[in-house]
This record gives C-alpha cells, sequence and structure tokens, in this order.
C-alpha cells in the first residue's frame, strides 16, 4: 500500500493549514493537562523528597519551659521515633539599610552535631561553631532579601536585650518551605526571619538554661499520631504545653498542602474543560476533513480497498496529528510546567526541584487527544464506507428539501436579499451541522471567559480584602497578653490617628469528627478597623455573647448558626467549652472565628486584655513612630497592611495569573484554529455552489457574502452559547478553588462577556479575511468539472 | 417482463457467458420520491466481447453497470458473474471481486489528485495479485512520459488515460466504462475509445462502455440500447469499426 501512504503525507502537505489549527487546538488541550500535572507533580516529589530526607517531624509541640530531664521522658513515650528539643524565641532585628520593623523566630540547634528531627539544608557557608555564642546560620529567602552573606552581621533583639551576631550561612529547613510570619498569608522575606544558633548560647539568652520551650519529633512508621500527641499534652501540661499538633496543623506544611490542592483541583478541572473542548473540536474537525474526502473513500472501495484499509489510511492520517499535536503540546508543556514550578519556588522554599514528567500523564494526555481524533474520524470514514461506493461517488445529495418557515412566511422575500436567503436556507437545512459549527465556536468563546474572569475576580478578591475587610494602616502583637492600657499609650504617639485594641486566642474548633485550629479574634462590637460583613456585604455587629465564623469555616465543620461549637482553648490554662454559634461572616481570604472582645475576655475569666492592636497612621509621621514603636519592649510585630496587599497582589500575579495567562493564550489560540477551520472547511464544501453561482451572474461581493455571511451568522449566534457554557466552566472552577487560604468571589463581569466575544469575533474575522484571498481565486470552470 | 426485442444479432462463435442477469430491478427512494432505476433487466455478457450499452439519460445504463461491478446491489433479480451469483455476495465477497476481477472508467475520471499519474495507478496495483507495473500500463496507453505529473497538470484526456490505465493495470477480468468520453472532446474522444478498444483486443477483456453516443456504438461488437429501466434492443452494428474511425 505504498501509493496509499503516499497520498497520506501528500494529504498532510496539502491540508498543512487545517492540519495546523487542530494541532493547534490539540496541543492546547494537552499542553493544559501537561502543565498542571506536571507542575504538580514536580512539587508533591520536591516536598516528598525534602521531607524524607530532612526529616521532617510528625507532632510538634510548644510549651512555657521544661526541664531538659523532662525531654528524656519523651523518648519513652511508645511510637516515638526521634525527639529534639528545641528552644524557639520571637525575636526583632535590625537589619542595615532597611528601615521597617523586621521580626523572626531564633531556634536552636544542638551543640555540635546535625539535629536528628527537622534537619537544616546548608545551602552556603558554614554551620556555627560549637561553644560559640555570637553566630547564626539564617534562612536563605530572608538571605536573599536583604543580600546577606556569609560574614555579614545582624543586630537581634532577644528578650529586650540586643546581641550582635556574626552570620555563618544560609539553610532551609522542612518546616519553613513556606516561610511565613504566624500571623501572616503570606511570606515577606524582607520583613520575617528564621535564624538558628547553637543551643547553648541561645538558651542562656533566652534564659532557658538547662530547658526547652519546644519539642519536635518523628514517630516510627505505621504509627498514629493520636495517642502520641495525647501522652505528650498529658507530660507537658504543667510546663505550659499549648497542645501537641501533627503536620496537617504546622503552619508550612498546612500552607504547602492548601497549594498542592488547590493546583490537582486546577490540575483536573482545567485540562478536563481544555482536554474536551479539543477532543469535541478534533471530532468536529478530523470528521469534516474527511467527509470532504468522500469522492476519494468510494473510489478506493470501487477499486477493492476493504474497509479496514481505508480506515487504517485515515487512522494513520489521524495518527500522525495527534503524534504532532501531543509532541508540540508536551514539548511546550514541560517548558512551561518547568517555568511554573519555578515560580512556585519563590513562595515554597525547597532545595531544589525535582522536575518530573510523569509517563503517565503524557499517556494520558495523548491518549484523550488520539481517542477524540479517532472517534471523529471513525463517524466519518464509517458513513463514508458504508455508502455504496456508486451512491459516494455522488456529491453527498441534499437528501430531503423542505420549504423552511423563512419561504413559508414570505417574510424571506421581502426582505432579504438572495445571497441571505441561500445563507438561512442553508443553516436551516442542515441544522446538526449549524449546531455543531456553533457549539465549536462557542467552546473556544467559553475557554476565553474561563482564561479571562478570574483577572478581575482576583482583583475584586484583594480589594473586598484591603478595602472593606482589613481597614487599618498597621497592625501590632504584644509580646505577651497585655493590659487594655497599652493601646491607650499608644494613641499618644506622634501619628497614630486611631487606635483599636483586639484579643486573639489560638483555638481548636471540634464539631464531632471534624476540627480546625485557627484563633478568636476578639474586635470591638462594630468594629471600625477590621471590616465583619455578611454574605450580603453588609456590616455585622457582634453579640455581647457568641462565636461568628467565617462561612467557608462553618461549611467546612458542618456547622449551622444555633449549634453549639466546642472550643479548645490552646493558650494558658488549657480548657474546653461549649460556644453557641450565634453568626456567620463572608471573607474572601482567610479563615477565622470571632467573638466581641470582652465576651472574648470573659469566656478567657480574664480582665479587658488584649494581643495587640490595629493602628490608622498618618503617613507624613511614618518613621518618628515606628522608632517608637521599636522602642517598646512587649511589641512583638509590626505589620503593615499595604505590603501585605503588594505581596499577596503579587503572589496572585505570580500563580494563579500566570496559569490563566497561559490558559487564556491557550484559548485564544484554539478560537483562532477553530474560526480559521471552520471557515476554511465551509468554503471546500461549498466551492462549487459558490462557482455555480458566479456562473449565473452573482457578483464577487454576493458570492463572498454567501459565505462570509454564513460564519458571520454562526459566530453571532456561538457566541450566548460561549458566554453560558464558559460561565459554567467558571462556576465549576471557582467552586473547586474555594479553600481555606481564599475563595475567589464568582463575579462575572461584562468586560470578560466582552472580551470573550471580542475574541470570538477577531478570530472569526482573520479567518474570513483569509477566506477572501481564496474565494478570489475561485476558478468558476474547474471548480463546476470536479465533481466533489 | 423479458424485452428481447431486437434481437438482431448473436456475437460470433459461442464463448463463456461472464455475465448473466435476470429480472434485475433497482428501486431508488430519494425523500419523497422513490425512481424505478431498473424494471427487469435480463442480458448475457460473454467473455473477449466490447459492448457499447445506449440509452438516453435516465435510463438506467449506469445503475446497470454500476451493480454489474459490485458497486451496489440491484432491489431484485440475479446477476451472475461466472455463475457466481453477485446479487446474494456479501460485502467482503464483493469488495474481493471488485478487487480481483473488475477494472472501472469514471466519466470523471475519479483521479486521486494528491497522487501522481503512476501512483494513480500504483493504488491499485499495491492490492492486487499479479499485476502490470504501473509504468507497463501507462505505456499501454501513450502516457508513460507523464508519469510523474500530478491529475492537475493533465489534460482530461489525459486523466481519463490515466484512469484507463488504472483500470487495466490488475490484469481485470471486465472493464466497466461508464461514459469514458462524456466530459471529453471529440479529438480526445477518439484517443480513449482507442486504448479502451486496444486492451479489448490484446488482453482479451471483456468490455462493457456506457454513452449516449450513438456513433461510439459502431466499435462494438454488440449493441444494447435501453429505454426506461430496460433493454430495448440488442443488435450487433453492420460492420464494426475502430475509434479512428469514428466522427461526431
Amino acid at each position: 500500500m505504498r501509493a496509499l501512504h503516499r497520498k497520506l503525507f501528500r494529504d498532510l502537505a496539502t491540508l498543512k493549514g487545517q492540519i495546523a489549527a487542530i494541532v493547534v487546538v490539540l496541543a492546547a488541550g494537552v499542553m493544559t493537562l501537561i502543565v498542571f500535572a506536571t507542575t504538580l507533580d514536580s512539587l508533591r516529589e520536591t516536598k516528598t523528597c525534602f521531607y524524607q530526607e530532612y526529616r521532617l517531624a510528625d507532632v510538634f509541640v510548644d510549651l512555657l519551659r521544661a526541664p531538659d530531664a523532662v525531654g528524656e521522658r519523651l523518648w519513652e513515650i511508645p511510637g516515638v521515633n526521634q525527639v529534639e528539643t528545641r528552644v524557639r524565641a520571637a525575636i526583632r532585628l535590625e537589619v542595615d539599610g532597611f528601615p521597617d520593623p523586621v521580626r523572626g523566630h531564633l531556634l536552636s540547634m544542638p551543640e555540635g552535631r546535625e539535629p536528628e528531627v527537622n534537619r537544616l539544608y546548608l545551602r552556603e557557608g558554614r554551620w556555627p561553631v560549637p561553644g560559640r555564642s555570637d553566630e547564626v546560620v539564617v534562612s536563605e529567602a530572608f538571605a536573599q532579601a536583604h543580600r546577606l552573606r556569609a560574614g555579614d552581621r545582624l543586630r537581634v533583639i532577644i528578650r529586650g536585650s540586643l546581641e550582635d551576631l556574626a552570620i555563618t550561612g544560609t539553610a532551609l529547613g522542612p518546616e519553613f518551605v513556606y516561610q511565613v510570619g504566624p500571623t501572616d498569608l503570606l511570606p515577606d522575606y524582607e520583613r520575617y526571619a528564621i535564624l538558628w544558633m547553637n543551643h547553648r548560647a541561645l538558651a542562656s539568652a533566652y534564659a532557658m538554661d538547662g530547658a526547652f520551650n519546644n519539642v519536635v519529633l518523628t514517630l516510627q512508621a505505621g504509627v498514629a499520631a493520636g495517642p502520641v500527641k495525647e501522652r505528650l499534652d498529658q507530660i507537658l501540661a504543667r510546663y505550659g504545653g499549648t497542645g501537641a499538633y501533627d503536620r496537617t496543623d504546622q503552619l508550612s506544611h498546612r500552607f504547602l498542602s492548601e497549594e498542592l490542592d488547590q493546583l490537582r483541583v486546577m490540575a483536573t478541572i482545567l485540562p478536563a474543560i481544555f482536554l474536551g473542548v479539543a477532543a469535541f473540536l478534533l471530532h468536529v474537525l478530523m470528521g469534516r476533513i474527511i467527509r470532504t474526502q468522500r469522492g476519494q473513500v468510494a473510489v478506493l472501495k470501487a477499486f477493492g480497498y476493504r474497509n479496514s484499509e481505508i480506515g487504517l489510511h485515515y487512522g494513520l492520517l489521524t495518527g500522525w496529528i495527534v503524534w504532532i499535536g501531543s509532541v508540540v503540546g508536551i514539548l511546550v508543556g514541560a517548558w512551561a510546567a518547568d517555568a511554573m514550578a519555578g515560580l512556585y519556588l519563590e513562595y515554597y522554599r525547597f532545595p531544589e526541584l525535582r522536575f518530573r514528567l510523569q509517563p503517565r500523564v503524557i499517556l494520558l494526555a495523548v491518549a484523550v487527544a488520539g481517542g477524540s481524533a479517532a472517534l471523529g474520524v471513525w463517524g466519518a470514514v464509517r458513513s463514508a464506507v458504508r455508502l455504496p461506493p456508486a451512491e459516494a461517488m455522488r456529491p453527498a445529495p441534499p437528501t430531503r428539501f423542505r420549504r423552511g418557515w423563512l419561504e413559508r412566511s414570505g417574510m424571506g422575500q421581502r426582505l432579504l436579499g438572495q445571497p441571505t436567503r441561500i445563507i438561512l436556507r442553508n443553516l436551516s437545512r442542515y441544522p446538526l451541522k449549524a449546531s455543531l459549527s456553533v457549539l465549536g465556536i462557542g467552546l473556544s468563546g467559553a475557554l476565553l471567559v474561563v482564561g479571562h474572569y478570574q483577572f478581575n475576580a482576583v482583583d475584586r478578591m484583594i480589594d473586598i480584602q484591603y478595602r472593606l475587610v482589613l481597614r487599618m494602616d498597621l497592625h501590632l502583637t504584644f509580646i505577651e497578653t497585655t493590659s487594655e492600657r497599652a493601646a491607650g499609650e499608644l494613641r499618644h504617639l506622634p501619628g497614630a490617628v486611631f487606635v483599636e485594641a483586639y484579643r486573639a486566642v489560638p483555638v481548636r474548633l471540634v464539631n464531632g469528627p471534624r476540627e480546625y485550629q485557627t484563633e478568636i479574634l476578639g474586635t470591638d462590637a462594630r468594629s471600625r478597623l477590621r471590616g465583619l460583613m455578611d454574605d450580603r456585604m453588609r456590616p455585622v455587629t457582634l453579640p455581647p455573647a457568641g462565636l461568628f465564623l467565617t462561612q467557608f469555616l462553618a461549611g467546612d465543620l458542618r456547622l449551622k448558626v444555633g449549634d453549639e461549637v466546642e472550643v479548645e482553648i490552646l493558650e494558658g490554662h488549657r480548657r474546653t467549652l461549649m460556644v453557641p454559634l450565634v453568626g456567620t461572616v463572608d471573607e474572601p481570604i482567610g479563615v477565622s472565628a470571632y467573638m466581641e472582645r470582652r465576651a472574648l475576655n470573659r469566656l478567657m475569666r480574664e480582665g479587658p486584655a488584649i494581643s495587640g492592636v490595629w493602628l490608622l497612621i498618618d503617613r507624613g509621621q511614618e518613621r518618628e513612630l515606628f522608632e517608637r514603636l521599636w522602642e517598646k519592649p512587649q511589641v512583638a510585630g509590626i505589620g503593615l497592611i499595604g505590603d501585605a496587599e503588594e505581596n499577596i497582589r503579587e503572589y496572585m500575579g505570580d500563580t494563579i495569573l500566570v496559569f490563566m495567562g497561559i490558559l487564556l493564550f491557550l484559548a485564544g489560540s484554539i478560537a483562532v484554529a477553530v474560526g480559521y477551520n471552520h471557515a476554511r472547511i465551509t468554503l471546500a464544501e461549498r466551492t462549487r455552489e459558490l462557482a455555480t453561482l458566479r456562473v449565473l451572474g452573482f457578483t464577487r461581493g454576493e458570492v463572498a457574502w454567501v459565505l462570509l455571511g454564513e460564519i458571520a451568522f454562526l459566530t453571532v449566534l456561538a457566541l450566548p452559547v460561549g458566554w453560558l457554557i464558559g460561565t459554567l466552566f467558571a462556576l465549576l472552577l471557582n467552586r473547586a478553588l474555594a479553600m481555606d487560604m481564599f475563595r475567589i468571589p464568582f463575579i462575572m463581569t461584562p468586560e470578560t462577556y466582552a472580551f470573550a466575544a471580542a475574541g470570538v469575533m477577531a478570530a472569526s474575522a482573520l479567518a474570513a479575511l483569509l477566506m477572501v484571498g481564496r474565494l478570489q481565486q475561485l476558478d468558476m470552470v474547474s471548480a463546476l468539472k470536479t465533481t466533489e | 417482463m423479458r424485452t428481447r426485442q431486437g434481437r438482431l444479432a448473436e456475437s460470433g462463435p459461442r464463448r463463456e457467458v461472464v455475465f448473466e442477469t435476470r429480472g434485475l430491478t433497482k428501486v431508488y427512494v430519494m425523500g419523497e420520491v422513490t425512481i424505478y432505476a431498473l424494471r427487469g433487466v435480463d442480458l448475457v455478457l460473454r467473455s473477449g466481447e466490447l459492448v457499447v450499452i445506449l440509452g438516453p439519460s435516465g435510463c438506467g445504463k449506469s445503475t446497470l453497470l454500476n451493480i454489474l461491478g459490485g458497486l451496489d446491489r440491484a432491489t431484485e433479480g440475479e446477476v451472475r458473474y461466472r455463475g457466481r451469483e453477485l446479487s446474494r455476495a456479501g460485502e467482503r465477497e464483493l469488495t474481493d471481486y471488485r478487487r480481483h476481477h473488475v477494472g472501472f472508467v469514471f466519466q470523471f475520471y475519479n483521479m486521486i489528485p494528491s497522487l501522481t499519474a503512476r501512483e494513480n495507478v500504483a493504488i491499485v496495483t499495491d492490492i492486487v495479485r499479479d499485476p502490470l507495473s504501473p509504468d507497463e500500463a501507462l505505456e499501454l496507453v501513450g502516457l508513460r512520459a507523464r508519469a510523474d505529473h500530478f491529475p492537475s497538470q493533465l489534460s482530461g484526456g489525459e486523466q481519463q488515460r490515466v484512469a484507463i490505465a488504472r483500470a487495466i493495470a490488475k490484469r481485470p477480468s471486465v472493464l466497466l466504462c461508464d461514459e469514458p468520453t462524456g466530459a471529453l472532446d471529440s479529438k480526445t474522444s477518439v484517443r480513449v475509445l482507442e486504448a479502451i478498444a486496444q486492451i479489448n483486443e490484446t488482453l482479451g477483456t471483456t468490455t462493457a462502455l456506457i454513452t449516449h453516443n450513438e456513433v461510439i456504438g459502431d466499435m462494438a461488437d454488440r449493441i444494447i440500447r435501453m429505454r426506461d429501466g430496460r433493454v430495448w434492443r440488442e443488435y450487433t452494428p453492420e460492420r464494426r469499426r475502430r475509434p479512428r474511425e469514428l466522427t461526431w
């Protein structure tokens, strides 16, 4: 069958325009899967390796102070593998040339040996020399943010006393993959640092000689964390233990898991949408290409080619197209995935990225692409070989023509010219073909909607958070719970325009098997600086008793207003209370619990205590205010809300919006490819009819209108279809992406619809323009001579 | 209904029967219209014969040829090819029959546009036992020199001769030509008919040729006239002429 193979390659060459368009559609579908799945796989693999090699702890616990002898007893808990007791100190830092407040944590490391749990990866420099009390290793991200190198010096305030320390190296740890301050959502490497220091030096500086205030331990294989945590809590209760927690509640791990969950959702839904749409388009496009070869199929049959041989021929044609499309999709996808994973490394700090392109992902992508193309081809080939060759050699007959409503009403004759009536007649007589075209073009529009809507929605989400929820300029946290008087003192500082105090209590909320570790934020009943809103964006007033939850969290814990919530207090004297849920608030970023501040104080059986304050400030006096705040020893950290907003916009821009940008690009390519192919095939199917019209005396313009008018008409019909399907896709994505960290509001703006419409129309117009050139070359005589 | 009115002549010596049809009927339902293309055709074609089937358009000639060639099935009646019942053959059997026994020439050439003349012949020689080589076949129709041209680079007559080369390259036992000169001028037509006549004589291929051009009948061993889906007359022309002697 050498001649038939030759036909295959000649067909590929002849149909290159159409095939290129199909390849674009296919490659886009394959690429979506590869990008998301590979980014996800690479990050997962990277995480697993880092956790394993550097022995991330299974259980963590903070306490006030326990003597080293207690640490020895922890080894005896059944199921425990390795234990490290550490000193963990909240610190403030000064970096030369950086005026903003910087806070951080200083952790002890065993003297002269590597820790057994939560080991460190030394990126640069060396470990502190055993016995030295003025040497530290700093986290790589912080060092990079300030261009710090081994040999540079830092001033650190530990328990109110200033220490001058030398940096010996930079390191990464598995418990700080996501290096975020305790109350932050996003890393701020300039303003939050992690440092490691020799145990004895830190213990003496932090008044922890012969004692520890932090435990990390690993479990033996197959041991459940629950009983170990219980035993730990029993042993450490009298030393001020705040409750052992496992990885699920470890800050860095929690963020990383959530990010991976989100990526997993995207890696499922977006490729499903894109590959599904690509599959449908491929089905339609390949089917139409085969139909234009109906006559050739008939000739081959007449010569005695078997149906299987003809099927194989078109199967191979499809195979080549799928192969080319897949290779392009896989290569570009892998490249993009590598770049994407690299972007993630900005936020999730690993020693190195383990890039992994999984064969099963490739197989899946190729199988879906190949399967859908084969399905389209199979249908068309089957209908072509089913006909007796004698019949197939005649042009496909317009079997049953009836007078449509247009003719019957007589309205068409009066209002529309002949060419327009031809268009409408064609569409009404091939309703299935017209609907498939409308659906195909509509789907490309739907992808544009999906790719675009998040840009507006993310903007809107950040606007809500920083205009309506977080209305303060500055967020101060105190080292420990303080009297309300501290807030009063701050009011007199220069530049402090308005001060509002809050109380924050770390808690675990429990409802049956569901639990969530967060904090209860106690604010004024109608806070000025911390907006709380209901689901219709109306301000909420906190009642003098009872708990409010973020709606998403209430849903997650399966709680309704009126239910009693089990609240485990993780501060001071640990108690468990039942508190009624009296309402929910709607907020796009983070989840939390809220109470009126004094009600929370009563719950804690304390006076009017506060944990920190929010301030509105006079920007002109910012520097002076910072200096004065810096002098106050009870201030643990100063957060600038403006910086946080900038951070989150940057983060969104780097991650979600880059993904969406890629999708938008792919959606645009698909729109152009679909428009082009539709126009090209319409022309191929209609050449004879158009040439006949020219022969009958129709002008070039009229003939062009018959073709382009049809394309325009179908495109316009496709717009609402695309909007509708796109909105459904977006809704699906939106619901699936809602997580603790943020919930992008489902907002479809007119711009998104306009953008999708403009994209589809531009693609169709471009395609139509290309067709005009071909119409000019329409050779009436030769077009009429050929039967197909 | 048997209509063997003009049994004016019987062709030469008794030769083997290649085709025999009885009561062949074909009905098309096209939308809401029912068309009777054949209304009971009885005929016999013998080995080595060159038969011209004449008749106005719509009389059922092409339908008859398509059924003889296994391209289509009769609604009723029987067709036998060398004693084998074609009307009851399955799809696979018909495909094999077309593949190994029948050569087709169509009015509109039906070239595969993406293949050269040689490749258009090879598309057939690739799948049969003991064919002529594509070049030999092209030689027979005088187009050896144009073997590497694509259909779009050939004139209508040349394309039709390639089609003939393609049809005979498998050394078929029957050659069925449906209006092979329908799209050609008279001078070109004569060259095409010469090629067909020559194949018939040199290879002894049983040939059935459909035309509505009365003059072409003169090159036949026997003429079958059709009208309204029936065989109207069968006769032998007074003098069999070479195609080059024909003019119209």
